[in-house]
């Protein structure tokens, strides 16, 4: 299994919660996992209901079977601080630094220096270690950049290390690069069953292929429930049996079958909603077809109908294992 | 079974008083409306919207153009474009005495473009060919909108268009491009860069003597962290583009304005998601402590549903009870329907019982009984079935559960979607709102984007 996990897809496809979905299915049985998340959105702490994630490892849950979810937002500009004050020990300088907005410079206009430092701090926190020299976390997820995003977001380093030719910097981006591309590391996309998010997938599988970045699993996410076989849809919408039907919502007490009666009144709305429902139905079918065509590992999770809280992530995590994700 | 009264929340699929309808045709017709801004965060229809309003505009007989950052491909097909460039290309088949030109922002190709225009050849070529400059046009956080913003700058003082309209871009903070031209422009002229650029002019400045840190250790330690041929482009570019500075803080500060000048339309777009319409909260908070003026909210994929009178619960335990009935009549055919309480999920028992008519009835009752309880099914007919009837009345059953399942998940989506929207308007009871009903596929035609502009003007 990957160490790094890092999870995309495009926006509103819900990368977050799938992020941490799989942060707590791959801490089972003990595991300690960490979560990250790299664009200070502070999604994980909406998600896990907290309050703001400080720039500090913390544990935000517990996994069946004494598992445990550390969670860390990454800000671009106390990382960098950081690798100044450990390689440097430029304390007082860093502060000058920042009055003279060289920090601001740093991580958020300077060429990819703010997503070296967000992957560097990902890529040391898979490597460290503790006293005994075990991992200091069995896995690491990341709630990464949209699928658009992605490919350039790993690759800055290389992009990085091309440009800063010599010096602490090229160094970095380097040794971020080899764990980036090995099989240390995967990543995962996660869409939805349309045409968009499924295009997006797509191209980023490509992108990332060209770039030699390892494309993890594919993710289907908000997969709603099939209420309707196959069988019964032809039925329904070929020559829907309206008389037959209302008689049927008559007898299971929804009003009567004469024109204008409660059941009567029902037939047309929900055949609509059938003819609707086949419409998304066969293009998921499509959308699936084209997924599969991918040759990737591909996961399904379902719509919660409730909306997303706590337990549907608890829940979301039991469909992942099921599908043998860790 | 006990009737339940529809709920007027299920109803009201429509805007209610509290809230304000915005109306999409008055501002696009309205010739003082110059610039249309469509923000909001990922994947809730924003380039879609964008580009619908555009083609309504048209077709309302306007000289539009789009300009879409980041647009699917299928969109740009949709209007009849194989790719989109930094040009705009008139779109075809547009109805009325309109037009619609569409493009798609190319990022370095804009920022080359300022470079090529504010510098003489030479110094234009040093820039371009600069390998911190290339970097720095293709990728670096904020670039894109910068140059959105310095597009639609551009296009504006064109005064070539009726009206354009603009798609922002996915952000990883959907306000990144707010602050971009205003980040870039601070940067530019900043003390940082006057630093930088420092060695490579005599000596240094004498206003940085009120720096406590000996220059030469900042060099040295910007030489350190960067890497000493980094530094040396840095500063290269730097001396190169020095003259271009003042230029663009200039631009910055008048796009900013632009955006804040009457003439100039904020549309928020979301999808009735938490996430979504929280966004769109902070959005509509951000836009008024800048002063920019907004329209009102777009709120994508609203489901809807004409049997809105049975509830979620009421129509899974008439599934349930079908569901039940198939196996009962497996043993004997006489009792149809059981009468069962224990399916009853709603609590108002205020109606009595009465009697239902059998299938086939056609006497007028005089009471409306939308929600007649189940009193009996004829046990009778069930006696003349042969058992192909039986098997057809199983598959009715079964088809009939399936129906009330499926409105039972679209009604669950309905109340959920409403929960989280009057969790929006009871925050920002000021802002109008336009709903567009969900389409059950994506958008591949002028006539997709036809019908969205018909559901966004309501």
């Amino acid at each position: 299994m990957s160490r790094l996990q890092v999870v995309s897809g495009k926006g509103g496809t819900g990368k977050t919660t799938v992020a941490a979905a799989l942060a707590l299915a791959l801490a089972t049985e003990g595991k300690r996992t960490l979560l990250v998340e790299v664009e200070g959105r502070q999604g994980i702490a909406q998600l896990f209901e907290t309050e703001a994630l400080p720039y500090e490892e913390r544990k935000i849950a517990v996994a069946p079977g004494g598992g445990e979810v550390y969670a860390l937002a990454i800000d671009p500009e106390l990382a960098l601080l950081d690798y100044l004050q450990m390689f440097y020990k430029l304390g007082g300088a860093g502060r000058a630094l920042k009055k003279l907005g060289a920090i601001d410079f740093a991580t958020t206009v300077a060429p990819g220096l703010r997503d070296v430092l967000l992957t560097g701090k990902a890529c040391e926190a898979v490597r460290r270690k503790d006293k005994q020299g075990r991992f200091a976390y069995d896995c690491v997820v990341m709630d990464a950049p949209p699928t658009g995003r992605i490919t350039r977001f790993l690759n800055v380093n290389d992009e990085v290390a091309g440009l800063a030719k010599i010096g602490p910097i090229h160094n970095q981006a380097q040794a971020v690069m080899r764990v980036l591309k090995s099989p240390e590391t995967a990543v995962h996309l996660v869409t939805l069953l349309e045409e968009m998010p499924v295009q997006e997938t797509a191209d980023g599988i490509a992108e990332l292929g060209a770039a030699r970045l390892p494309v993890g699993r594919i993710m289907v996410n908000m997969v709603r429930p099939a209420p309707l076989d196959e069988t019964a849809l032809r039925l329904g919408l070929d020559r829907p049996p309206r008389k037959a039907i209302a008689e049927s919502l008559s007898a299971a007490g929804l009003g009567d079958t004469r024109r204008g009666g409660g059941a009567e009144r029902l037939v047309e709305p929900l055949l609509e909603q059938a003819s609707e429902y086949a419409e998304r139905y066969s293009l998921e079918e499509d959308q699936r077809a084209v997924l599969t065509e991918f040759g990737r590992p591909l996961h399904e999770l379902p719509l919660l109908s409730g909306g997303m809280d706590l337990a549907g992530l608890y829940e979301l995590a039991t469909a992942l294992r099921k599908q043998g994700i860790a | 079974m006990t009737p339940e009264p529809a709920r007027p929340l299920d109803d009201a699929r429509t805007l209610d008083d509290a809230t304000r309808a915005l109306d999409v045709d008055a501002l696009i017709d309205d010739a003082e409306t110059r610039i249309v801004v469509c923000c909001g965060s990922g994947g809730v229809g924003k380039t879609t919207t964008a580009a619908a309003i555009g083609l309504r505009a048209a077709e309302r007989g306007r000289k539009v153009v789009v300009l879409t950052i980041d647009p699917a491909r299928r969109l740009a097909q949709s209007m009849g474009i194989d790719s989109l460039d930094n040009v705009p290309r008139r779109v075809k088949d547009v109805d009325g005495d309109g037009e619609l030109h569409a493009m798609m922002l190319d990022m370095k190709r804009t920022f080359d473009e300022i470079v090529e225009a504010h510098a003489d050849k030479e110094r234009a070529e040093a820039i371009l060919g600069n390998p911190f400059y290339q970097s720095l046009s293709a990728g670096f956080a904020g670039t894109q909108e910068y140059m959105a913003m310095e597009k639609l700058g551009q296009l504006r003082s064109r005064d070539e268009w009726d009206l354009i309209v603009v798609d922002t871009p996915p952000s990883r903070s959907a306000l990144d491009f707010l602050d971009a031209p205003k980040r870039l422009g601070s940067f530019l002229d900043g003390k940082l860069i006057r630093l930088l650029m420092a060695p490579a002019k005599v000596g240094g400045r004498a206003g940085m003597k009120f720096l406590n840190v000996g220059m030469s250790m900042m060099t040295g330690a910007l030489g350190k962290l960067l890497g000493g041929p980094l530094l040396r482009d840095v500063q290269t570019f730097v001396a190169a583009m020095d003259t271009m500075f003042g230029g663009f803080r200039t631009r910055a500060d008048a796009t900013y304005r632009l955006l804040q000048a009457p003439g100039t339309a904020f549309l928020v777009v979301a999808s009735p998601e938490r996430d979504a319409l929280r966004e769109a909260a902070y959005f509509v908070e951000r836009l008024a402590a800048d002063d920019m003026p907004l329209a009102g909210l777009v709120l994508n994929r609203v489901h809807g549903s004409g049997a809105a009178q049975l509830s979620a619960e009421r129509a899974l335990a008439a599934a349930e009870n079908l569901e039940d009935n198939r196996i009962v009549d497996q043993g004997d055919g006489k009792e149809a329907v059981r009468s069962s309480p224990e399916h009853s999920a709603t609590p108002e028992t205020s109606e009595t019982p009465t009697e239902a008519p059998r299938p086939g009835q056609t006497t007028p009752d005089p009471r409306d009984a939308p929600d007649a309880p189940a009193g009996s099914a004829a046990p009778e007919a069930h006696e003349t079935h042969t058992d192909a009837d039986a098997s057809e009345e199983q598959l009715t059953a079964q088809l009939t559960a399936g129906l009330l399942r499926l409105h039972a998940e679209r009604m669950r989506l309905l109340d959920r979607e409403q929960r989280t929207r009057d969790r929006f308007t009871s925050l920002h009871p000021e802002v109008a709102v336009t709903e567009v009903a969900a389409l059950p596929g994506d958008v591949h035609d002028l006539a997709g984007l036809r019908a969205i502009g018909d559901r966004l003007a309501g």
